[in-house]
C-alpha cells in the first residue's frame, strides 16, 4: 500500500531535479561548444570536440579583463563581509545583552529598515557619495557594511539571546568588561552564526548588480556582474558559447564556496525563518 | 550603586551600537529625508534642487510609462509571490520524504538560488532564445506533432473551418522574449527557478512539526491530506508568513533579471518599477520623479506588509 506514493515521490523528485539542474548543465554544455555547434538545430547534446579554448578566449579577451574584475569583486566582497561581521556582531551584542535606554527603539529601526526598498536611497546616497568624492571608487560598495547590516544585526541578536544570562553575569563578577564578554564568550560561542553572516555578505556583494551599476563609472573598477552585463550587450553581441563560459567563471567561485561551507549555509538560511 | 551601573550600561550599550547609530543616521535617516525632499523638487544632480511642491507626484498620474511599470510590477508580484510560495512548500514536502539521495536532491534544488542574477538572466535568455534556444528546440517538434496528430484532426471532427484546421497543423512555440506576454511569463518562470532559499526555510520549519501530532492523528484514522491541512499547514503558518513578507518585499524590487534579459522590452512589457526609477534617475537625470516613485514604492510595500500582518491574526498560528 505504501509503494505507490513512494514511487510517485521518486518520479516527482527526479523531475524537479531535472528542471532545476538542466539550465546549469546546458550553460556548461554550451560553454564547451564551438560557436557554430552551439546554435545548431536540432541541438547537439554532447559537445564534440570539447572546446576548452572558449574559457581561454574569455580569460584573454582584451575587452573583458576577467582577472581585474574578479579582483575588484573579491576586494569588495571581502571587505564588506569583514565589515558586516565586525559591526553587526557589536551592535547585536548591544541589543541583546546590554540594558540601555533606547535599545528597543534602535531594534525597531533595524527591523523596519529591512523593509525599505533600495531605490529610496539610490539618489540621496549617490549625492552623498559624490560630495565625498567616492563615485567611481569601490568605497560606496563596502564602507556602509562597517556600519552594521540590519538583517545580520537581527540574525546575530537572535543568536546572542540564546546564550544564557548566567554566563555573562559570571563573567561580569570576574571583572570582565562588556568588550571582554563579547570577545571571549559571545564570539567563540556563536562562531557558526558569525560565519553565516560572513558567507551571506560575501555572496550578496559578489552577486550585487544594482549597486555597482550605480556607483562604478569606469570599466577598470567594474565588478564581475556589471562586467558580464557589459560583455553581453557590447556592440555586435557576444556569441552564446563565450557568454556561457563567462557565466560559468562567475558562478564557479560561489558554488565552490557553497560546497566548502554547505552545512553553515543551510543552517544559516534555515534559522533566518524561524525566529 | 544601581544607578551607577545603569549609567555605565547606558554608555556601553550606546558605544557597542555606535556603528549602527552613526550608520543609521548617515545611510538611513538622512538619505530618507533627502529623498523625500527631492521628491518635491526639480532636481538633476547638476543644479541645486528647486522646490516644486506636488508637481512630480501629479505628473505621475499622467505618466503612461509609470502606469505600465506599476501595473507590470503588480502583475508580477501577484502571480510570482503566491506561486513561488506554493511551489517552495510543495518542494519542501517532497524533499522532506525519506528517500535515497535526499541530500543530493536538496542540493540540486538549492543551487540555482546561489547563481548571481545577472548570470541567471543570461542563462535563461539563451534557453528562451526563440530560434536556437533549448526550450523551443524541445517544444517545436512536440507542438508540431500534437497539432498534426491530435488537434488538427480533432478540429476536423468538430467541423471547424478549413483555415483553423490548417493553422492547427503548424503550431509553433512562442517567441518568448520577443513577445510582450510571453516575456512577462518568462520572467515569472525564472522566479520559480530561484526558490531554493525559501525551500530550505520551509524544510527547517517542517523539522519543527512535532511527530507525535502526526502519529496521534494517524491513529485516529486521519489521512495524509487531512493531516496536511490540519497539522502541517497550521504548524507551518509562521514560516509561511515569514516567506510571504520576504516575497512581497523582494518581488516589488525586481530589477536584475529583466534589466539584463529584456531591458524592459519588447515595448515596455517587462518594464518594472525599480527599472523605471533607475532609468528616470540615471539615464534622464530626473531625480525628483525618481524619488517620488521610490517613496510611492516604499508606501506600497509598507501597506502590503501591514495588510499581511493584520491578516496574520486570522491564519498564523503560534504554538
Amino acid at each position: 500500500m505504501n509503494r505507490k506514493p513512494r514511487l510517485l515521490t521518486h518520479i516527482l523528485l527526479l523531475l524537479a531535479a531535472l528542471a532545476y539542474l538542466a539550465p546549469l548543465l546546458w550553460m556548461i554544455d554550451t560553454s564547451l561548444k564551438h560557436e557554430v555547434q552551439a546554435v545548431q538545430i536540432p541541438p547537439v547534446l554532447i559537445p564534440h570536440p570539447v572546446r576548452w579554448q572558449n574559457y581561454v578566449h574569455v580569460l584573454r579577451d582584451p575587452q573583458f579583463d576577467f582577472s581585474l574584475f574578479a579582483r575588484n569583486t573579491l576586494i569588495i566582497a571581502t571587505l564588506s563581509s569583514l565589515g558586516a561581521m565586525l559591526s553587526s556582531s557589536l551592535v547585536a551584542y548591544s541589543l541583546a545583552k546590554i540594558r540601555w535606554r533606547g535599545r528597543g527603539l534602535v531594534f525597531g529601526i533595524v527591523l523596519a529598515s529591512m523593509m525599505i526598498p533600495f531605490p529610496v536611497f539610490m539618489v540621496p546616497l549617490y549625492r552623498i557619495f559624490r560630495e565625498l568624492g567616492w563615485i567611481g571608487t569601490n568605497l560606496p560598495l563596502w564602507v556602509p557594511a562597517f556600519f552594521g547590516i540590519p538583517f545580520f544585526i537581527f540574525l546575530l541578536r537572535q543568536f546572542y539571546l540564546t546564550i544564557p544570562r548566567e554566563l555573562s553575569e559570571a563573567a561580569v563578577m570576574d571583572g570582565c568588561s562588556h568588550f571582554g564578554i563579547w570577545w571571549r564568550i559571545m564570539i567563540p560561542l556563536t562562531r557558526p552564526a558569525l560565519l553565516v553572516v560572513g558567507l551571506f555578505s560575501f555572496m550578496s556583494a559578489w552577486n550585487n548588480f544594482l549597486g555597482p551599476l550605480v556607483y562604478l563609472t569606469h570599466q577598470s573598477s567594474f565588478t564581475l556582474s556589471v562586467a558580464l552585463q557589459v560583455y553581453q550587450s557590447r556592440s555586435g553581441g557576444t556569441s552564446y558559447n563565450l557568454l556561457m563560459a563567462a557565466s560559468v567563471l562567475i558562478i564557479a567561485p560561489v558554488l565552490i564556496l557553497f560546497f566548502l561551507a554547505q552545512r553553515t549555509f543551510i543552517r544559516g538560511i534555515a534559522t533566518t525563518g524561524l525566529k | 550603586m544601581n544607578d551607577r551601573i545603569t549609567l555605565r550600561e547606558q554608555l556601553a550599550g550606546m558605544a557597542f551600537a555606535a556603528p549602527y547609530l552613526i550608520g543609521a543616521a548617515a545611510f538611513l535617516v538622512f538619505p530618507l529625508a533627502m529623498s523625500l525632499y527631492y521628491s518635491f523638487c526639480n532636481y538633476s544632480m547638476l543644479q541645486p534642487p528647486i522646490w516644486i511642491g506636488w508637481t512630480n507626484y501629479r505628473h505621475l498620474l499622467t505618466d503612461h510609462a509609470f502606469h505600465t511599470a506599476l501595473w507590470n510590477t503588480i502583475f508580477y508580484a501577484a502571480i510570482s509571490v503566491p506561486f513561488t510560495l506554493a511551489l517552495s512548500l510543495f518542494l519542501a514536502l517532497l524533499l522532506n520524504q525519506p528517500t535515497r539521495g535526499q541530500g543530493i536532491y536538496r542540493t540540486i534544488v538549492f543551487l540555482p538560488s546561489l547563481v548571481p542574477l545577472v548570470a541567471s538572466a543570461l542563462i535563461w535568455q539563451w534557453l528562451f532564445n526563440a530560434d536556437k534556444g533549448l526550450i523551443n528546440s524541445v517544444l517545436r517538434p512536440v507542438l508540431h506533432m500534437l497539432g498534426k496528430a491530435v488537434l488538427s484532426p480533432l478540429a476536423g471532427m468538430l467541423g471547424a473551418r478549413h483555415a483553423t484546421i490548417e493553422s492547427l497543423r503548424h503550431i509553433s512555440p512562442p517567441v518568448w522574449l520577443g513577445d510582450p506576454h510571453w516575456a512577462m511569463a518568462a520572467i515569472i518562470f525564472i522566479s520559480f527557478w530561484g526558490v531554493g532559499q525559501t525551500v530550505v526555510i520551509f524544510l527547517a520549519g517542517l523539522q519543527d512539526v512535532p511527530r507525535e501530532l502526526h502519529e496521534a492523528a494517524e491513529m485516529d484514522g486521519a489521512g495524509a491530506i487531512h493531516r496536511f491541512f490540519n497539522i502541517t499547514l497550521p504548524m507551518l503558518s509562521p514560516v509561511i508568513f515569514f516567506n510571504l513578507i520576504m516575497g512581497i518585499i523582494g518581488s516589488w524590487q525586481i530589477f536584475d533579471v529583466p534589466y539584463v534579459m529584456t531591458g524592459g522590452g519588447p515595448g515596455r512589457s517587462t518594464l518594472f518599477y525599480s527599472m523605471y526609477i533607475f532609468e528616470a534617475a540615471f539615464n534622464q537625470l530626473r531625480m525628483g520623479p525618481a524619488c517620488a516613485m521610490a517613496w510611492i514604492q516604499l508606501l506600497i510595500i509598507l501597506f502590503l506588509t501591514v495588510l499581511a500582518f493584520a491578516s496574520a491574526r486570522k491564519w498564523v498560528y503560534y504554538a
